[in-house]
């Protein structure tokens, strides 16, 4: 088991507009790619945002070598509720996930 | 060739002046920047103002002026004034006209106006002609009516009509971040693919690069695609860097939705020209109804906010429940004392170096060195919310864990500790309107300013 953060290039989020989140997981290589496509599961990733599964968009990149998830964000942008303007922090979770 | 010189991803995020000069010694056809998004948030919409400083802005927006008096090519901004609210093109065709009579320049300068009134889209609304986007909250009238602002997104179309003017300047308000790079290529007879997407890769400035801060980049359009050439010293453009951009800020890699149809790259080919620059050819524009997306933000009430520090082990420890017992016990005293409902107000207490970011998400177990408890009083009025705040401030002050302990004194980094944020707005729509003509929602005004 690893921490994604510890094997990808970069995970970074951001607002895809006031209402959508986009996560992407930089894998750096083909290796790493093919380990987080297998080991990721999408359900997994929902759980962790709090977001239903149907709702999430998952895009494997073999070109760029990215995982990318796309979901509706857990707050909307700035709401009373909201604690990340840009989105940018939640990157953190998926960072910090542990895949075999 | 079209010649398209973006000096930054936004007007007020600082560029490389040394990198601007090469762009304008290299005889660019436009210079194009962004100036806003929705990503700084509601308030800058509701309140129709710009999110940089105004000295900023203009110091930026000075160089810019003297860059385009040296090319001699038309200066178009979009999303003026961060959120490109009517009020915001106001606002940088003002600071426009003072740097017009400062450095001596006559100028026929081309504002278009993204604002929309209520009632109108109200109407469309009716007549079906506004659609939610997916993830939309509901609207109805009424949710139009409550608008502070609503803009909807210009596309290459307006921009083009602005230009055509033979503006010197253009201060677009709304925009989507493409229509400003993208509008020059098209119109004259590039590759519609290669301009969106070359605009898209180009709309964060030097972002599609190796080196983001150095702000300025150059893209040539032609018949079949783009090339995009970083100006920064040591920035250069890879396939990578270029093509990892359509993942930016985008829920889908490959689709990008603009007025009038959508951009599929997902057969483009990205070559490297050199070590530097990058050539792009294979993206496809698919015509499609002609929408703009609207954006709108209202109103969601009153905060007031403070911050007191934890220092103490014991407290630090049981952060949690010391502060959800005093918000617990304000809420009622809240209610003996303001009139209000439960229902009517929140007390939120976030504990920054615990959870602060991520809330109910966060999977980090790590009990801290201290802990910030920021209070946030959200209510229907100004005074309710600094009321609150104020009941708040005994118990963040003076709270014991137990009964039988001496009383705690806990510190406080500001006099007064509460702070009113004023309104708080939200976003209320994310919606389409479709429109028979692409100028019948934009309105053009052209005026001649400043003296040579």
């Amino acid at each position: 088991m690893a921490e994604i953060g510890a094997i990808v290039q970069k995970v970074r989020s951001k607002n895809a507009g006031p209402f959508w989140l986009t996560v992407d997981v930089f894998c750096g290589s083909a290796e790493v790619f093919a380990r987080v496509v297998s080991a990721l599961d999408t359900a997994r990733v929902a759980a962790l945002y709090g977001v239903s599964g149907a709702d999430i968009r998952r895009f494997d990149i073999a070109d760029l070598n990215v995982v990318k998830f796309s979901f509706p964000r857990p707050t909307v942008q700035g709401t009373a509720a909201d604690r990340d303007m840009h989105g940018a922090a939640w990157a953190v979770l998926l960072e910090e996930m542990e895949i075999a | 060739m079209v010649r398209v010189l973006i000096p930054t991803g936004a007007l007020g995020l600082a560029y490389d002046r040394a990198a601007l000069a090469r762009g304008v010694a290299n005889r660019p056809d436009i210079i194009a920047v962004d100036g806003g998004s929705t990503d700084s948030g509601p308030s800058y919409l509701g309140r129709g103002v710009s999110k940089y400083s105004r000295s900023t802005t203009r110091a930026e927006w000075r160089d810019l002026m003297l860059a385009r008096a040296e090319a001699g090519v038309p200066l178009v901004i979009g999303t003026a004034g961060t959120c490109g609210a009517d009020s915001a093109v106001d606002w940088l065709y003002e600071i426009t006209c003072e740097l017009a009579a400062e450095l001596g320049q006559k100028l026929r300068v081309a504002r278009l106006y993204s604002g929309q009134s209520p009632d109108a889209v109200a109407d469309a609304m009716a007549a079906g002609r506004v659609k939610p986007l997916s993830g939309a909250p509901g609207a109805d009238a009424e949710t139009l009516r409550s608008c502070a602002n609503i803009v909807a997104l210009a596309g290459a179309e307006q921009i083009r009509v602005a230009i055509d003017t033979g503006a010197d300047i253009v201060i677009a308000g709304r925009t989507t971040d493409t229509a400003i790079i993208a509008a020059l290529p098209i119109a004259r007879n590039c590759d519609a693919g290669g301009a969106w997407h070359g605009a898209k890769v180009g709309e964060c400035g030097a972002l599609a690069t190796t080196n983001p801060a150095s702000g300025v980049i150059q893209i040539d359009f032609d018949e079949t695609g783009f090339t995009l050439e970083p100006l920064g010293g040591i920035a250069r453009a890879t396939p990578y860097t270029v093509s990892a951009h359509m993942l930016y800020e985008n829920t889908d890699p490959f689709i990008l939705y603009e007025p009038g149809g959508h951009l599929d790259v997902t057969g483009s080919r990205y070559v490297a020209l050199d070590d530097r620059r990058v050539r792009v050819e294979g993206s496809v524009w698919v015509p499609g109804p002609y929408t703009v997306k609207l954006e709108g933000a209202r109103i969601a009430g009153y905060q007031a906010v403070s911050l007191t520090l934890l220092r103490d082990r014991r407290y630090v420890e049981n952060a949690r429940t010391w502060a959800e017992d005093i918000a617990a016990r304000c809420r009622k005293v809240a209610v003996e004392r303001t009139g209000l409902t439960e229902a009517d107000f929140t007390i939120e207490m976030r504990l920054v170096g615990q959870d602060a970011t991520l809330g109910p998400l966060e999977t980090g177990r790590t009990v801290p060195t201290e802990v910030g408890v920021l209070a946030i009083v959200t209510a229907p009025t100004e005074p309710q919310a600094v009321e609150i705040a104020k009941i708040l401030n005994p118990y963040l002050l003076h709270h014991a864990l137990t009964e039988e302990e001496p009383m705690p004194t806990f510190a406080f980094p500001f006099s007064p500790a509460e702070m009113s944020r004023g309104a708080i707005y939200e976003f209320c729509l994310h919606h389409v309107m479709t429109l028979d003509n692409p100028m019948s929602a934009f309105r053009l005004e052209v005026s001649e300013v400043g003296h040579g």
